[in-house]
């Protein structure tokens, strides 16, 4: 049933093709899909919820080569699958005010969301390729067309180095075929194989970086505050919020699972690093700090919040690493709220503040006192502000704290580090939110005649904070679904390590 | 153990009441300033008859709630109250609707502003009764933003750099508890006050911290006081102790009065009771260990605190250096009463009197400092917003009646025996004498510079020649008397009768010394 | 082995029905036609041809035959039927797009010229002796360098035409030298002998040349580098229609013979070219081949401001790939050579059916003129994103899987060594590159503005119907790829007697 996500998603852009939609008929429709999308994960989620691994459909596809058309869920994608429904249908409402081609912009929309749900119902490695690529052609066009600065140099970097992501990820996963006799490419079956541990020790960086590139693990992340800024505000929505998190999935899912021996020691010590878990979490604590610092510089309100998803992400990577039963929940976890924050963020800057003042530089928004005139927008963004600084009460502060209580046990410097970040995260917060909302510099205020905050506007504002609200104060919802999926036989070589 | 919910409920009529004014008070102003102070004296309410179902004589923690939360890491919704958490929920309850009475004009935006200060005391509510870290932490991050707002936006000329100091500072203090209490959980896997002040009793802390947090080549007592500094700098940013304190006075100074009464009647109450709360039980080793220099921290912030109010102009900026002053002395109470006695009876004794005077003076200090800046806001009101030292001179004569009332709190603030605030700090130093004679005998000086900025603070303030700019200067009208009139009335009676007080918290305070004994 | 003559028409029966459908659309032109429209013509003549390559492709799937005759002048057997029907279908793609075609009023002439050619094709793949393979290929080589030069009033035309000859004469200069050193060495002309002939403990200085002589003169015919400098002129002076039955049909046969003549004629002579494994034979020198061409091809065609030339590098490049089947040498590598050639072919068919198109509506091929065409004519443009998709390699479409399928094919060969790794990196790297430069040709058509006056583009019908019917295909290949690789794994193997 879950399946039907993708199936309705894209018969979401076949709709929008015919040639006689109007734009109007456009936002529905593809409000229509995105509802149906989350309606259907919400179904599946009711029907079995206990977060173990549930085989949708798996038919022969290409029976030589041995690929399958295999859709499986576990209580991971699950809690991701989730995540983008949340997002896609906030997105669709805070583009309701599009006006230049409406239609094709709701069909690539649509289209990058179905190939999202792919990736996250994906077990066989190769259809988990083929919706990953078919991601990148739609997200190019929503920048490239929709965008604003630097928008084409956005969108190629953006396409380019997600598709170098994906040309890492098919070197690493053809070669794992071969070695391992070339006669599947199942996730369920590949980890058994006990690959030799030289062949690991590089497959798993590859394939790890290869997916990391479009999580953001420094220092492959340069694409990341370009392309979103230039994006449209539900393309950054999307971006920041889901896309972010398919590179993220990938290094667990596959990078992690099929070599896990990939992150034992190397036997010697090369500048204080002794395995590519060492090298990782350094990397991602790096991004974490880095992130922060150079948010706190910026003079664009939206590179501000492209920066910190860099930033948040690297709590995701570090949790990764942790390689412990409360650290991948953790990191799982602030996917899902760095997925509904991010996407409110961008959302706030994007439409709220841009589209209404056509300008993001914190400097002319310190003159304007936008606090007086648009204050839902104000009181979204310092909502939003304190949940992704992890305020208790929101879902942030349930992730990070697991987070950094699996860095501790791991690595307690980059726990310090990582609570450095948060101090500096407050700082750039703050900062923004100062100037851009409640600034009080000498100046004319904003004409006073700004368009008020829409229908549509408000109902995704309230969608995203009440998804982050509950997940907040009720974790239990979306752990009771983790937990048992990392404790899933998948993940069982993972566990050698200590649980 | 899981009765009724009163103290959720407690917790939950602020909560209620802050987005009830929210929604609608936009519209009609009155509405607003109505449904929030009417919410707030239904706290008071509450909290009355909370004292009066609890058994003063039990020190055990009562009307105990505990539900799982999320159970894979130990978070559990766990809250009670003794004594201590009782003074404290009644003194939050008196200062609120204080404060709304104080802030009654305020013109811009009253809805949220008045909004702000309920979710603020929802954060009180909770930070005092709260007993698992996670659950507490979350109370204790709410009480923030408010106050950070209540600043900014309805705050003095500085009000920027005062906010984002005091932001700073407390995100920073929060920050290292956090981590601080996350590698506790780590290391002995549970968030829970009480089980955690059982384990370091038992001596088993220190084994649990160096066995899973083995950083190369550091001892085990190391490792343990690391911690103990990163959960120590969260709560002496708050109350503020010396070095730590420099973001108080602007941000006294730059807030509204009323939101100020707020600050100093509650908010740094709650860095004193994390002290009690979960340093003293827990970290008592730690504490051990850097006792002299905790003592000497200590003694600076009481004396240099003074002395620098001695050399302010501004009333405010006065009262807020002798907020820093009156806690230190709960400090100097809370680290005398951490010392290794033993099984000697008499120093317990003296240990039992110096905390009951440490919680005394929390709830004095905090009634006084809240009525003395209601005070200051009249006197701004009346003065057109001057607030300086020398701007007045021989207002006794044009507006007696304030004067009056102003000067009984003045002489409580001073330690007048008589008055509320004497007997506060006559116990602590009853207590910290026999404990740590010497930091005593320097405390008083601290005691004399008080006494000497508050004789000018009349002297100037009060008497003296009158200035021609306040010969027309109105009194106190009858609505004001009659709101001052409560708190001017306890003081007297808790000056008289400070048994009211006391004898809700010795049995709890007698329990704490007992488990400070290991 | 001999056979009687009847037994042998029976065989090229096939080849021999399109030579008369060649001749009869020569005849009709020629006698009835002269003075009806271009149009009228082109229709005419186009019915006759399809109706002969459709003939030839019905006799073939009515009457499959298996033979090997006359010392391997024919060698014949299902999977070289399964080549000469995807000739066939690529010639009557061709011809159907070139209809609208206005370069000429020779109608006659070079509709016979694109059959001979698809004859000679057909030749080249179902032979194993080299004389005739040489025959076949400059059968081929003639006709399309006439083809080439078909539009009289374009000095491109020529000029290319010209540079066609020359590099194609000396390069069946070389490739016939090579072949002669080859007799000489084994003392036979077909290649299953001259495998044994030639097998040996140590590379024989004199094959060394002629393998390489050998592998330039095949290099030069699939525009591989550096024998590539024909392409991109080629490309853009001849005619729509040449150009796309240079790029696709030609490119086929060529690969396949290629094969043949390296995997089967010099078998013992292969060598191998992994990292740090080298030993000298044909395989390192394709690999070096192989590795210029990717890199050059992609490189260069960044730089392209016209959509023809940018599509010459791509083929130049796309060689590349395909020479990753012949030096990785394993049935499964055939297989995916064939499915990755026809499939490329496919695409490139309807890639210059738009070129073509655009140039006859908008004037011309460069990127500029492509500006806004999704606004213009949005059915076409949506078949330019499929085709210029599946190149880059983009699932769910034909390309992705051909270029997998390869790249797994060739790691396949070797699975414990994973042999030629660092090519196959090579060639995953630099298919990356390719992105950038099919989207900039996709960012002119979706992303730039049209220009202020511009009008919707008026497609012929028979154009539409041919692209959008290769743009199906190439996305039902890449969803079911099953279709056609079953049909190619079923196929008995070529026969080696």
């Amino acid at each position: 049933m879950l399946a039907w996500t993708i199936y309705i998603s894209f018969l979401g852009v076949l709709a929008l093709l015919l040639p006689k939609v109007t734009p109007r008929a456009a936002r529905i429709i593809a409000l229509l899909t995105a509802v149906g999308g989350l309606a259907t994960t919400l179904g599946g989620f009711l029907h079995r919820s206990d977060g173990t691994m549930i085989t949708i459909i798996r038919v022969p596809w290409i029976p030589s080569l041995g690929i399958e058309y295999h859709l499986a869920a576990d209580g991971i994608s699950l809690v991701l699958l989730l995540l983008t429904g949340i997002v896609a249908i906030a997105g669709v409402l805070f583009s309701w005010n599009i006006e230049y081609r409406t239609k094709e912009f709701f069909a690539f929309y649509l289209a990058l969301i179905g190939g999202v749900y792919g990736v996250f119902l994906s077990i066989d490695l190769f259809l988990l390729l083929v919706f990953y690529e078919i991601a990148i052609i739609p997200k190019y066009f929503l920048i490239a067309i929709w965008g604003s600065t630097r928008r084409e140099y956005a969108a190629m970097k953006l396409a380019l180095y997600s598709f170098v992501g994906s040309a890492l990820v098919l070197i690493g996963l053809i070669a794992a075929y071969v070695v391992a006799g070339g006669k599947t490419m199942n996730l369920f079956v590949r980890p058994r194989f006990p690959f030799p541990l030289h062949f690991q020790m590089w497959a798993f960086p590859l394939v790890f970086i290869g997916f990391g590139i479009l999580a953001g693990l420094w220092p492959f992340h340069t694409w990341a505050p370009t392309g979103h800024v230039a994006a449209p505000t539900a393309a950054s929505m999307l971006l920041a919020g889901v896309v972010m998190k398919l590179g993220a999935y990938g290094c667990l899912r596959v990078a992690m699972t099929l070599f896990p021996r990939g992150l034992d020691s190397w036997g010697f010590h090369v500048l204080g690093f002794g395995s590519w878990r060492d090298v990782f979490a350094l990397l991602a604590l790096i991004g974490i700090v880095y992130g922060a610092m150079v948010a706190l510089v910026q003079q664009d309100f939206k590179f501000v919040i492209g920066y910190s998803s860099v930033s948040h992400m690297g709590f995701v990577l570090l949790g990764l690493m942790t390689l412990s039963q409360v650290g991948l929940t953790g990191a799982v976890l602030q996917m899902f709220s760095h997925g509904i924050l991010a996407g409110l963020l961008f959302a706030v800057v994007g439409r709220m503040v841009y589209d209404r003042t056509h300008t993001r530089d914190l400097a002319m928004l310190d003159k304007m006192h936008l606090y007086k005139f648009i204050p839902f927008a104000a009181a979204t963004f310092v909502i939003a502000s304190m949940a992704s600084i992890g305020l208790p009460g929101f879902s942030g502060f349930v992730a990070e704290l697991q987070v950094l209580i699996g860095a501790w046990s791991a690595f307690p410097l980059y726990a310090i580090g990582a609570g450095f970040g948060i101090v500096i995260g407050v700082a750039y917060t703050w900062r923004a939110m100062q100037k851009a909302f409640i600034g009080e510099a000498e100046g004319t205020s904003a004409d006073h005649s700004l368009p008020p905050i829409s229908i549509p506007e408000r109902v995704g504002t309230l969608v995203l904070i009440g998804a982050s609200l509950v997940i907040g104060l009720y974790p239990q919802l979306l752990l009771k679904l983790v937990i048992p999926a990392l404790n899933s036989p998948l993940f069982s070589n993972l566990r050698k390590e200590s649980w | 153990m899981n009765a009724f919910p009163f103290i959720s409920l407690l917790t939950a009529v602020p909560l209620i009441g802050a987005l009830g004014t929210l929604s609608f008070g936009a519209r009609n102003k009155n509405f607003a300033r109505n449904l929030a102070f009417s919410s707030s004296i239904v706290a008071l309410a509450l909290t009355l008859v909370l004292c009066y179902r609890f058994d003063s004589g039990s020190g055990e923690l009562q009307f105990q709630e505990l539900h799982s939360w999320i159970p894979a890491i130990g978070v559990e919704y766990h809250l009670g109250v003794d004594g201590l958490g009782l003074v404290m929920l009644l003194l939050s309850a008196i200062v609120v609707p204080m404060s709304i009475a104080a802030s009654w004009q305020v013109k811009e935006g009253p809805q949220l502003y008045f909004s702000l200060i309920l979710f603020l005391q929802a954060g009180l509510f909770g930070t005092f009764t709260a007993l698992n870290f996670v659950h507490w932490f979350f109370f204790w991050e709410l009480s923030l933003i408010p106050a950070f707002f209540l600043i900014r936006l309805w705050g003095g000329p500085q009000r920027a750099t005062a906010a984002t100091q005091f932001f700073v500072y407390t995100m920073v203090g929060s920050v290292a508890l956090l981590l601080a209490f996350l590698a506790i959980f780590q290391c002995t896997n549970s968030f829970d006050f009480i089980s955690l002040g059982e384990l370091a009793r038992n001596g088993q802390l220190i084994p649990a911290l160096a066995s899973k947090l083995g950083w190369h080549r550091l001892a085990a007592e190391i490792i343990a006081l690391i911690i103990f500094c990163g959960v120590f700098l969260g709560f002496a940013v708050k109350v503020p102790l010396i070095p730590f304190h420099t973001w108080l006075p602007p941000a006294y100074a730059e807030a509204q009065s009323g939101t100020t009464m707020l600050l100093t009647g509650t908010m740094s109450k709650m860095g004193v009771y994390g002290f009690l709360r979960i340093l003293l039980p827990i970290f008592c080793v730690e504490m051990r260990s850097v006792l002299t220099h905790l003592l000497w921290l200590a003694v600076a912030t009481i004396v240099l605190s003074a002395f620098a109010a001695l050399a302010q102009n501004d009333l405010k900026r006065i009262l807020a250096y002798s907020s820093i002053n009156h806690l230190g002395y709960c400090m100097l109470g809370i680290f005398a009463a951490a010392r290794f006695t033993g099984d000697s009876a008499a120093l317990a004794t003296d240990k039992v009197a110096a905390l009951d005077g440490v919680i005394l003076q929390m709830f004095n200090h905090g009634l006084t400092a809240a009525t003395l800046f209601w005070f200051v806001s009249l006197l701004e009101k009346r003065s057109g917003g001057l607030r300086g030292l020398n701007d007045f001179g021989g207002l006794r004569k044009v507006i007696p009646v304030f004067c009056g009332l102003m000067g009984i709190a003045l002489f409580s603030s001073l330690g007048l025996p008589g008055l509320n605030g004497f007997i506060g700090e006559f116990l602590i130093f009853r207590g910290v004498f026999p404990l740590a004679t010497w930091t005593a005998a320097l405390a008083v000086i601290g005691l004399l510079v008080t006494a000497i900025f508050i004789l000018t603070i009349l002297q100037r303030v009060f008497s003296g020649p009158l200035n021609e700019r306040w010969s027309t200067m109105p009194d106190l009208s009858i609505g004001e008397r009659l709101a001052l009139l409560p708190p001017i009335a306890i003081m007297f009676v808790l000056g008289l009768y400070p048994q009211l007080v006391l004898g809700v918290i010795n049995s709890t305070v007698v329990k704490m010394v007992q488990q400070v004994r290991y | 082995m001999t056979v009687g003559y009847s037994e042998l028409f029976r065989l090229v029966l096939p080849e021999v029905i399109v030579v008369a459908a060649a001749l009869a659309v020569l005849t009709t032109d020629v006698l009835f036609m002269r003075n009806a429209g271009t149009r009228a013509r082109f229709a005419i003549g186009a019915v006759i041809s399809c109706i002969g390559c459709v003939g030839a492709i019905a006799w073939m799937l009515i009457a499959p035959q298996q033979a090997n005759v006359f010392d391997g002048t024919l060698a014949i057997g299902p999977q070289t039927q399964l080549i000469q029907i995807s000739l066939l279908g690529i010639a009557i793609l061709v011809i159907g797009l070139s209809i609208e075609s206005t370069f000429t009023t020779h109608v006659g002439e070079y509709l016979a010229l694109i059959l001979f050619a698809t004859t000679s094709m057909m030749f080249l793949v179902s032979t194993q002796n080299i004389l005739l393979i040489f025959i076949s290929l400059e059968m081929l080589s003639l006709s399309l360098y006439v083809l080439t030069a078909f539009s009289k009033r374009s000095t491109r035309s020529a000029e290319a035409a010209l540079k066609y000859f020359l590099f194609g004469g000396m390069s069946a200069a070389f490739t016939l030298f090579g072949l002669s050193l080859i007799y000489g060495l084994s003392n036979s002309t077909n290649l299953i002998r001259i495998a044994s002939a030639i097998r040996g403990p140590s590379l024989n200085p004199l094959l060394a040349v002629a393998i390489v002589m050998t592998v330039i003169g095949f290099g030069f015919k699939v525009a591989a580098a550096p024998f590539h400098f024909w392409a991109p002129d080629v490309y853009q002076g001849s005619p729509a229609s040449t150009a796309t039955l240079i790029a696709s049909s030609s490119k086929v046969a060529s690969f396949v013979i290629f094969y043949q003549v390296l995997v089967i004629g010099f078998a013992g002579a292969e060598g191998r070219g992994g990292w740090g494994q080298y030993i000298p034979g044909w395989v390192p020198v394709l690999a070096i081949v192989a590795a210029l061409s990717m890199v050059l091809g992609n490189l260069v065609a960044i730089m392209q401001t016209s959509v023809r030339r940018l599509l010459a590098y791509s083929a130049i490049a796309h060689a590349g790939y395909i020479l990753l089947a012949l030096i990785s040498h394993a049935q499964q590598s055939f297989d995916a050579l064939l499915y990755y050639t026809i499939t490329y072919a496919l695409t490139v068919i309807g890639a210059f059916g738009v070129v073509a198109v655009v140039e006859n509506q908008i004037g011309s091929d460069s990127l500029s003129d492509f500006a806004g065409l999704s606004r213009r004519a949005p059915a076409l443009s949506f078949c330019m994103l499929i085709f210029l998709l599946s190149l880059a390699g983009i699932p769910p479409l034909a390309g992705f899987f051909g270029k997998f399928y390869l790249f797994a094919s060739t790691l396949n060969a070797e699975p414990q060594t994973l042999g030629i790794l660092w090519l196959v990196i090579l060639a995953i790297a630099m298919s990356t590159v390719s992105l950038y430069y099919y989207l900039q040709v996709l960012k002119r058509i979706y992303i730039a503005e049209p220009p202020p006056q511009a009008a919707p583009i008026r497609t012929p019908i028979v154009s539409q119907v041919v692209i959008c019917l290769i743009a199906l295909s190439i996305m039902l290949l890449g969803c079911a790829p099953n279709i056609f690789l079953s049909w190619l794994q079923q196929a008995p193997r070529i026969a080696r007697f």
